[in-house]
């Protein structure tokens, strides 16, 4: 056995303070990063053409009948708030997946082409062969694995991500819209935000039961990925490192990469690919939690954040009503731009 | 001292690809003992020590850890008795020493555990045998070269091995730094009994600072044992194909190898030079 020398009193408690206190800010976070959440659902209920005061809104959740509230907040506006909370939630917890295991800030599935594929796949499900419910979501998740592993395959050699696998990436999600946009032409008597949903994402007729499979998704995923908490913070020290602490390197990435595509492809199904959540709630997080541990959580409560803000935005704030996923693309757009110059200079890692 | 543990190579053979690097080798590493494996680039040194911690599976031959093939163990078990370093690991930006240093004790945690006291103590001990208390809030991509290796280092002791191998773990250090993180493991090894078995490119240091120097060539084991019988001028010779003189080094007794160059020869050059002394 190893002799160890026992440590300093003084120094074990240092280290456990250090340790409390960075668990401390995290949880904080992590605290008010939830409040926020449930206060803009709560106002994404009460806000509309017409205003409902927060006593109607709680009633109709509970089941009782209000006049005018009971259709349009339960009928319409809690499914797409719940939408909302769910696709932001899977999204973030997914872009962040990919963003930590990969190394790489720009190595979100909304950036690699993981999402439009999904989204492409969905598209051409509907259109061309009149599918709906499971079988669409189905469909997007067998796309979005699809292009995970074609990826996998193209881009990730000797465990090296760089570049390639973001150039390869682009070029795939480019692809896969010009897909979309195309299978959309087709479709014909589709109206215009219909159409826009396969493209950028949006809420608009959010139903139940698109929302159901999403939400099962999320419930069922979500701590496959937390579980995996541990493994995915010491595969951020590079594959050699991870394996030397123990962790089967290969079986830890293959099921995350299931996981999270897995949410993707469900949230996909449900609302379209919503612009830039995937790749904006980690680097947002990242600022927020600080180096106190693990995004995971952090990550897609702003990505619920973000959806729910954004489509407030984008129902009541810009005089015309935009789909969600054009206000995240604005968003996401600059900050693309930024991290590939970045890039250029230096790594940008999250 | 310590308990043993045997960490040998039976027929291992190695290879990328259709390259086979390693052949047929056989290595016993002394327990308690520091072990520095040195060769010639691309004689597969790093493949070997990558193959002891099971990162690359053997083509033929296994690799033995108190008798049991290391390529069949669970993960995490290896991973309690046997830690490694690799040559250049990767710290994620803003990660602090602290948070590093801790993400060590991964394979003593269960998947639902909570941080214990004794994860805390382990944490602490790696700190101070590094000399890194002092810096564990700073952020590791802050620190300068010879630091971040001492907290590298800190990390691979958080685990509490009783074997360590290192991937040159000296590389990218000026000289001072060098031989600061050879005294630590030095430290360690006397200190806790730890076996460590490092590759370094430096062969005057391997001599210096190891109890067995084994020298690799062409993928095979050339020359094994105390350092002042495998550094020789012929085993210089025939591993890097170099001449060269070899004196005792009058700091520490150790075998010291003098490298000749076709621009520095002394008119009383032993033959060892051959033929173009002439």
């Amino acid at each position: 056995m190893t002799v160890v020398v026992p440590p300093p009193a003084a120094t074990v408690d240092a280290v456990a303070r250090n340790r409390v206190r960075r668990a401390g800010r995290r949880r904080a976070v992590i605290t008010v990063l939830a409040v926020l959440v449930v206060v803009a659902f709560a106002a994404s209920l009460m806000i509309g053409r017409t205003f409902y005061p927060p006593g109607d809104v709680v009633r109709v959740v509970l089941g009782q009948e209000v006049q005018g509230a009971t259709f349009t907040v339960g009928r319409l506006r809690l499914p797409r708030a719940v939408l909302a909370v769910v696709a932001g939630l899977s999204f973030g917890l997914a872009g962040v997946t990919f963003q930590t295991m990969l190394r790489n800030a720009l190595a979100s599935p909304d950036v690699i082409g993981v999402t439009s594929g999904a989204g492409a796949a969905a598209a051409f499900a509907i259109v061309f062969l009149g599918w709906s419910g499971t079988a669409v979501s189905v469909t997007a998740i067998v796309a979005a694995l699809a292009v995970a592993l074609l990826m996998y395959a193209l881009a990730f050699t000797d465990g090296v991500v760089g570049t390639r696998l973001i150039l390869i990436g682009i070029g795939i999600a480019a692809m896969a819209r010009s897909i979309t946009s195309w299978v959309l032409s087709e479709a014909g008597a589709w109206d215009f935000a219909e159409a826009l949903r396969w493209l950028t994402g949006s809420l608009n007729g959010s139903t139940w039961e698109a929302t159901v499979p999403a939400l099962v998704a999320l419930v069922v995923l979500a701590p496959v990925l937390l579980v995996l908490t541990r493994q995915l913070g010491a595969l951020q020290l590079g594959d050699d490192t991870a394996s030397a602490l123990g962790i089967r390197v290969d079986r830890t990435r293959v099921v995350a990469i299931v996981a999270a595509v897995g949410l993707l492809a469900f949230a996909t199904a449900a609302c379209g690919p919503i612009a830039f959540v995937s790749f904006l709630a980690g680097p947002i997080a990242a600022r927020i939690v600080g180096p106190n541990g693990s995004l995971l959580i952090p990550a897609a409560l702003v990505g619920a954040l973000l959806v729910l803000l954004a489509d407030l935005v984008g129902q009541f704030a810009l005089g015309t009503r935009f789909p969600v996923g054009v206000v995240t693309g604005v968003l996401g757009a600059p900050y693309l731009i930024y991290l590939i110059v970045r890039t250029n200079r230096a790594g940008g890692s999250l | 001292m310590s308990d043993t543990h045997s960490l040998t190579a039976e027929q291992l053979t190695l290879g990328y690809g259709d390259r086979t690097v390693i052949e047929d080798l056989d290595l016993v590493v002394p327990a308690g003992r520091i072990t520095a494996i040195v060769g010639a680039n691309a004689c597969g040194k790093s493949t070997l020590l990558r193959s002891m911690s099971r990162l690359l599976a053997p083509r033929g031959g296994r690799v033995l850890l108190d008798g049991r093939a290391v390529h069949g163990m669970p993960a995490k078990e290896l991973a309690r008795t046997l830690g490694l370093l690799p040559q250049s690991p990767i710290a994620p930006e803003g990660i602090t020493v602290a948070d590093l240093v801790g993400r060590g004790r991964h394979p003593h945690q269960g998947i639902f555990s909570r941080w214990s006291r004794e994860d805390d103590a382990a944490v602490a001990a790696a700190l101070e045998a590094t000399q890194t208390t002092a810096l564990a809030d700073r952020a590791v991509d802050e620190l300068s070269g010879g630091q971040r290796q001492r907290v590298w280092i800190a990390m691979a002791l958080a685990q509490h091995t009783d074997v360590l191998l290192l991937d040159e773990p000296t590389t990218f250090l000026d000289v001072s730094h060098q031989i600061e993180v050879l005294d630590l493991l030095t430290d360690l090894n006397r200190t806790r009994g730890t076996t460590v078995v490092m590759v370094l490119h430096d062969l005057n240091m391997a001599a210096r600072y190891a109890d067995h120097l084994v020298a690799l060539a062409a993928g095979r084991v050339h020359a094994a044992g105390a350092p002042a019988d495998v550094l020789t001028v012929d085993t210089v010779r025939a591993v890097f194909e170099l001449e060269c003189r070899v004196i005792v080094d009058p700091t520490s007794g150790t075998p010291l190898m003098l490298p000749i160059g076709r621009h520095h020869m002394t008119a009383d050059e032993p033959v060892a030079a051959g033929g173009r002394a002439g």
